[in-house]
């Protein structure tokens, strides 16, 4: 792959709405599955030859499955709201990325096959059939969509273009067209139980090496438990956490709140992965095949709770699908919801009192926070709706003085995606992940320079491996992000901790009121 | 002519009737297997109910989206409200106390429509983003709408067709005794092209009408971790792999 055959936008005060330039982005695809692939997923290994049909028959499936689908279809009056909603589009100016264009893609086949306007009067109400070019255009710019909702805030109807996508590529693989990196990450998960394909023993070997990191540093001995039986909860946090940067310091975090609230915990080597791609492909029963995974490790390891480490679409599809997925989860304690995020728990730790924490441990930083596009958009924390966007600024402004929002249209619900999620993470679609970053990387640019902002906190895997790999596209460093939890792993003070060398333990308020 | 016009409605009302039904039925027989609504999302039934209030009738997400096509669509849509509910008057006998109340104000409506409708067909012409997604179908309905509004505003302020024939035409028709319409042009014209809406209402993007009741990303309540939500087809799957 050549790198960097494109250019890099250009960081303005804002992001202009771009006039369109239509094919702008016509050449990038991502890299096709292999045979091997798809077949692990029940899915044909290669494009089938009657693809055509079966394409059709499988749209006339899925809309009668899915009434989101069946009433997204339907509902469009094309009234231009979304059109300049997405990241993707402000990024590279083409008209198949507004919202409405994508969707265009499937929903002019639907309408030709099975609308009466669309059968006798194609032409009139845009209809096209399908043709082996219109599967190529779907397999390009339905891997441009990060599924990430934004334009679902705006629709009048509500409509999702995540759910459009999703569909078609549901389609794309019914057919033997799927793509690279998601099938071959879901066939990973369902061979070895995680997305990197970390057998047991390397997850023993890490899970040691940061116990003894810890006790280097702190003098407690901190415990990163694997497959322990009996313990109260089972952590199933993304796989990155177990190796990357910024990731790991996340990892670390978690191991240090659970050890002062005094749980004991364990992480599962057979489900040690918390993304769930069978969402990003659409595959209903991928997507279940993964979860039972968690509910299978629960059982085994008899635990009696499950919370979720920091990872976006994955707290999607824990939060609002596991328990259709994988449930009922009545063999686990009634008196927590399940699954739990891991900022649920820590935020009630604070509450409490039971962490002790010092702020100043991080005032060599002022941070902003990411709202990561699946947790603000499809998920909840807490009791209130809403609790998703203030638990994670709880937490941060419970363990730093520092605390800057970035501007109001770009977080919250309205907060726009790091450009990475959705199945995009990888290297064969930099194009499109480096445009489509455009819109973030405006607002952290501009607090940086209005307010002081060093450091972005995320609470997403995939957020934290986009931003680590594109902020150096826009001249920024790639260490500016960081975990919540690694926040709060520099701001807790363990029971017994060694006292630091530069500074007096002193006291501190410990409970943001 | 009135016979035609006369058997034009039946068929219009039938289609319209029966198409919107069996669309609202594959909606609501369609299963929604997972819960996806729009977050932060209300986490009661009663709070739901708040939310579709809030978008039916103040078109609350176009509101936070682009004020110009929440202003041209909202006063469209609220005059066209007004303007049904004063045309009511030519449907039953006696005309009931509200519908005579809002008379005065469903004139007012109508300029309301038209002008709004002008707005979104000069956005959708000067917009290039909105230009690029319109299909010819697009055009057209808001072309049929203007000239339903314009022929109506005709009717009432400059050439005044005979109402109270119209009236008599209309109630008879709703107990299948054919009368006679007048013979003006702007009636005509308006008659006609109400009764290709309502043909082609169960075949369009006016489905929005229903479809919005329906959509999960606003209709759902906020509860997965709560209550389990299961499709029957997916009990169904389950049942088979266990």
């Amino acid at each position: 792959m050549a790198k960097a055959d494109f250019e890099t936008p250009e960081l303005q005060e804002y992001v202009e709405v771009p006039e369109l330039v239509a094919g702008t982005m016509a050449h990038l695809s991502p890299f096709v599955a292999k045979p091997d692939h798809n077949t692990d997923l029940n899915f044909p290994g290669e494009l089938v030859d009657d693809w055509h049909d079966k394409a059709i028959a499988k749209l006339d499936d899925l809309r009668s499955r899915f009434r989101s689908l069946q009433v997204y279809l339907d509902s469009c009056v094309k009234c231009g709201s979304c059109t300049d909603k997405c990241h993707y589009f402000l990024g590279t100016k083409d008209p198949k990325n507004m919202p409405v264009g994508r969707q265009d893609l499937l929903r002019k086949v639907y309408r030709r096959y099975f609308t009466f306007a669309g059968k006798y009067f194609p032409k009139l109400v845009g209809a096209e059939d399908l043709t082996r070019d219109t599967l190529d255009e779907w397999y390009s710019y339905y891997h441009q969509c990060s599924q990430c909702r934004r334009c679902s805030v705006f629709c009048p109807y509500g409509i999702d273009t995540a759910e459009i996508s999703m569909a078609a590529r549901e389609i794309l693989d019914s057919i033997g067209y799927g793509q690279k990196y998601c099938n071959e990450i879901i066939a990973k998960v369902n061979k070895v139980g995680n997305n990197l394909g970390l057998p047991g023993a390397a997850l023993a070997d890490t899970l040691e090496g940061l116990e003894e990191d810890v006790e280097d540093e702190t003098g407690v001995a901190v415990k990163y438990p694997l497959d322990v039986k009996g313990a109260d909860i089972l952590l199933v946090t993304p796989s990155a956490d177990f190796f990357a940067e910024p990731h790991v310091d996340g990892l670390i975090g978690y191991g240090k709140v659970f050890h002062e609230a005094g749980v004991s915990w364990t992480i599962s080597s057979y489900a040690s992965e918390a993304a769930n791609f069978g969402m990003f492909i659409g595959s209903y029963e991928n997507m279940r095949r993964v979860s039972l995974r968690i509910r299978k490790a629960a059982l085994d390891l008899g635990v009696k709770r499950i919370v979720f480490g920091e990872c976006g679409h994955a707290w999607r599809v824990a939060y609002a699908f596991l328990n259709t997925l994988a449930g009922p989860f009545d063999f686990l304690d009634p008196n927590y919801p399940v699954p739990q995020h891991i900022l649920e728990f820590t935020w009630d730790q604070i509450q409490k009192g039971n962490l002790k924490l010092d702020k100043s441990a991080n005032d060599d930083k002022v941070l902003t926070f990411h709202d990561s596009c699946n947790v603000a958009r499809a998920t909840r924390m807490g009791n209130k709706p809403g609790g998703q966007l203030e638990i994670p600024r709880n937490v941060i402004k419970a363990v730093c003085n520092n605390f800057v929002d970035m501007h109001h249209e770009t977080i919250g619900e309205r907060t726009f995606c790091c450009g990475g999620g959705g199945g995009l993470l990888t290297d064969d679609l930099m194009e499109i992940r480096v445009k489509g970053a455009l819109p973030r990387m405006t607002a952290l640019k501009n607090v940086m320079e209005e307010e002081g902002v060093t450091h972005m906190a995320a609470i997403c895997a995939i957020c934290k491996s986009q931003f680590t790999k594109v902020l150096p596209y826009y001249g920024m460093d790639m260490d500016q992000i960081v975990s919540i939890h690694q926040l709060v792993s520099e701001a807790i003070i363990l029971t017994g901790q060694n006292s630091g060398d530069e500074e007096d333990e002193e006291e501190e308020d410990e409970v943001e009121a | 002519m009135s016979l035609f016009f006369a058997l034009l409605f039946i068929v219009a009302t039938l289609v319209l009737v029966i198409g919107l039904t069996r669309k609202i039925i594959q909606y609501a027989r369609t299963p929604a297997p997972l819960k996806i609504p729009t977050t932060p999302a209300p986490v009661t039934q009663a709070g739901v109910v708040l939310r579709m209030f809030r978008e039916v009738v103040f078109f609350e997400s176009l509101f936070k989206s682009t004020k110009w096509t929440w202003l041209f669509g909202w006063m469209f849509h609220l005059g066209l409200l007004l303007v049904l509910l004063r045309h009511l008057r030519y449907f039953t006998d006696p005309v009931w106390l509200p519908i005579q109340l809002i008379q005065p104000f469903g004139v007012y409506a109508g300029y309301a429509m038209v002008i709004g409708l002008v707005g979104l067909l000069v956005r959708r012409i000067f917009v290039d983003r909105v230009r690029y997604i319109s299909a010819p179908s697009d055009f057209l309905w808001l072309a049929i709408l203007i000239f339903i509004g314009f022929s109506g505003l005709m009717m009432k302020f400059v050439a005044h067709t005979d109402v109270v024939m119209v009236k008599e035409f209309f109630t008879g028709l709703m107990g299948f005794s054919f009368g006679t319409l007048p013979v003006d042009v702007p009636l005509i014209v308006h008659l006609l092209l109400v009764a290709v809406l309502m043909l082609l209402f169960p075949f369009s993007k006016l489905l929005h009408v229903p479809g919005l009741f329906f959509s999960p990303g606003r209709n759902q309540v906020d509860n997965p971790r709560e209550k389990r939500h299961l499709a029957p087809w997916a009990k169904a799957m389950e049942e088979q792999k266990n």
